[in-house]
């Protein structure tokens, strides 16, 4: 009972980075129907930024905020320079220029810092949190600012003025302009936010897989299956798929013999293709109708 | 007095197709003017036009300033509300919700819950429903939530897209009603575009009938209206 709850709770912590990185693909998913291939290595990268901010002597927490600060910033220079010239073009093209924004950052961040692993610190430390064995300090705090973070989200998108218009342009684009939104603004600013959400996400996760240039090819999969199971059309469905996914991991690699740790990815993928084909819109989204 | 709406050569395209032939019409500050025509005569393009939501060229001046080149949110940022053919509501959001993003592009946000519960007092039953999803509304209570959030912009030209599309003639009758309400009593200039002529001719001042993307006719409502001819050959009735 006790490794049961023990497995639960673990798969809650590293389920809420999935739900981050699954919120992150979905908020560029909302906004210009494209799936961010590269949301991962934009996570890797902010990682290192916090990592290089602090072996410059930064001290952690402003480390993290001024990475999320440049992650927004860098997130909307990359939508006004690659992706807004491409919002026309045909799907395969975007493809391609999200697979080349892959492949460059990936290799910028081999080349300034190299392939080798490196030790990432939490603020939490790693001892038992509030004396129990089930979960450590570090797993409490991932989901203690994941949850903090979707609060924070919810009442953006809620209550304020600029939350209200991003989910306008990004329900109906024409209805938005038509009401004098920027909805081209609107989605530089998705971008940024989606940016932002997978630097936390990066930086919570590292101290858990170390920080390499390749640490969030498997996270951003993760991510990709709880933002199936939920709905890419939803971001609180991407939330609790990320939560889901993280909890069934982890109990699959437990309880079924012969899952163990290596074959933990191939059921990412599986669970990909059974929600596909089961039920397409996921658990909470919805089906778009597209008048023509 | 200068037209608040001068429109010059206009011609639009859908890809290589055109759609408007060189139009040419204007509007007065405070009139109610109505684009009469069959289907597919240039309507509704000629309202895109005007917002710039497809290619065209030719001269189009809002109170003197031409609006060539400008994008469709400055446009509406200049006081031009345009309620689409098909509402356009955010039907994922609520009543209240889609009123907040009519003025979402205003800066006196204090005057913008007054500006709310003055369109509750002309559309009452926008108020009980205020909470409600507004995909759930009726079709009449849809136009109304789409008539409320483009008055919210307090907008000085109102382009109203065919709305009396799909209601039943009674709800068509109130609307025409607050229509000419808000025309005169707020001073919004209004173009509106329908296929229900003879309402429409009703309560405008002025009226131009277009076909397959020409103005053929043009004179006040009441000349087109008394006008046999016209109404045989354009308005069918």
């Amino acid at each position: 009972m006790e490794l049961f709850i023990n497995q639960v709770l673990a798969g809650i912590a590293t389920g809420a980075i999935y739900a981050c990185m699954a919120l992150a693909i979905v908020m560029i998913f909302q906004a210009i129907d494209h799936l961010n291939f590269a949301q991962g290595e934009m996570a890797m990268f902010s990682t290192f930024i916090a990592w290089q901010l602090m072996q410059w002597g930064v001290p952690y927490w402003w480390a993290f905020l001024l990475t999320l600060a440049i992650s927004f910033v860098a997130g909307i220079v990359i939508e006004r320079l690659l992706f807004k010239p491409l919002a026309k073009a045909p799907i395969l093209t975007n493809v391609a220029g999200f697979i080349a924004l892959y492949a460059i950052i990936n290799s910028v961040a081999g080349l300034i810092w190299d392939f080798t692993i490196k030790q990432f610190p939490s603020p939490f430390g790693s001892s038992p949190f509030l004396g129990s064995q089930l979960i450590s300090t570090h797993q409490a705090g991932m989901i203690g600012v994941t949850i903090a973070l979707l609060i924070a989200l919810f009442f953006f998108f809620r209550f304020t003025r600029i939350g209200l218009a991003m989910r306008a342009a990004a329900t109906l684009p024409e209805s938005a302009r038509l009401v004098g939104i920027n909805t081209s603004w609107m989605i530089a600013l998705g971008w940024g936010m989606a940016s932002a959400i997978g630097a936390i996400a990066g930086i919570l996760i590292a101290p858990v897989v170390f920080l390499e240039p390749n640490m969030m090819l498997g996270i951003l999969l993760y991510g990709f299956a709880a933002a199936v199971l939920g709905g890419l059309t939803s971001p609180l469905g991407a939330v609790i798929g990320g939560f889901l996914v993280g909890v069934f991991e982890n109990l699959v690699g437990t309880y079924i013999p012969g899952v163990g740790n290596e074959l933990k990815l191939p059921i990412a993928l599986a669970l990909i293709v059974i929600v596909l084909v089961v039920k397409p819109t996921g658990l909470m989204g919805h089906t778009v109708v597209k008048r023509v | 007095m200068t037209a608040m709406l001068d429109i010059k050569d206009l011609r639009a395209y859908y890809g290589q197709v055109q759609a408007l032939h060189g139009m040419e019409f204007h509007l007065s500050e405070g009139s109610m003017t109505t684009l009469l025509g069959a289907n597919g005569a240039g309507k509704t393009t000629t309202l895109r036009a005007i917002c710039n939501m497809v290619r065209s060229t030719g001269t189009i001046q809002f109170e003197g300033r031409p609006l060539t080149g400008k994008s469709t949110e400055n446009i509406v940022r200049l006081g031009i509300a345009h309620v689409p053919q098909g509402r356009g509501t955010f039907t994922t959001m609520t009543v209240e919700e889609n009123l907040q993003l009519g003025a979402i592009s205003r800066k006196d946000t204090k005057a913008i819950s007054s500006d709310i519960e003055r369109m509750y007092d002309h559309f009452p039953v926008l108020k009980q429903r205020h909470t409600q999803q507004a995909g759930t509304l009726s079709g009449g209570e849809q136009q109304m939530l789409a008539v409320a959030r483009a008055l919210m912009l307090r907008p000085r030209l109102m382009l109203l897209d065919e709305p009396s599309f799909g209601l039943a003639p009674l709800v068509v009758r109130d609307l025409f009603k607050i229509l000419g309400k808000i025309n005169r009593e707020d001073k919004v200039s209004i173009l509106v575009v329908e296929q229900n002529a003879q309402l429409a001719l009703e309560i405008a001042d002025k009226a131009y009938v277009i076909e397959t993307g020409r103005i053929v006719m043009s004179g006040t409502a009441s000349e087109i209206a008394s006008n046999e001819a016209v109404r045989k050959s354009y308005l069918g009735y």
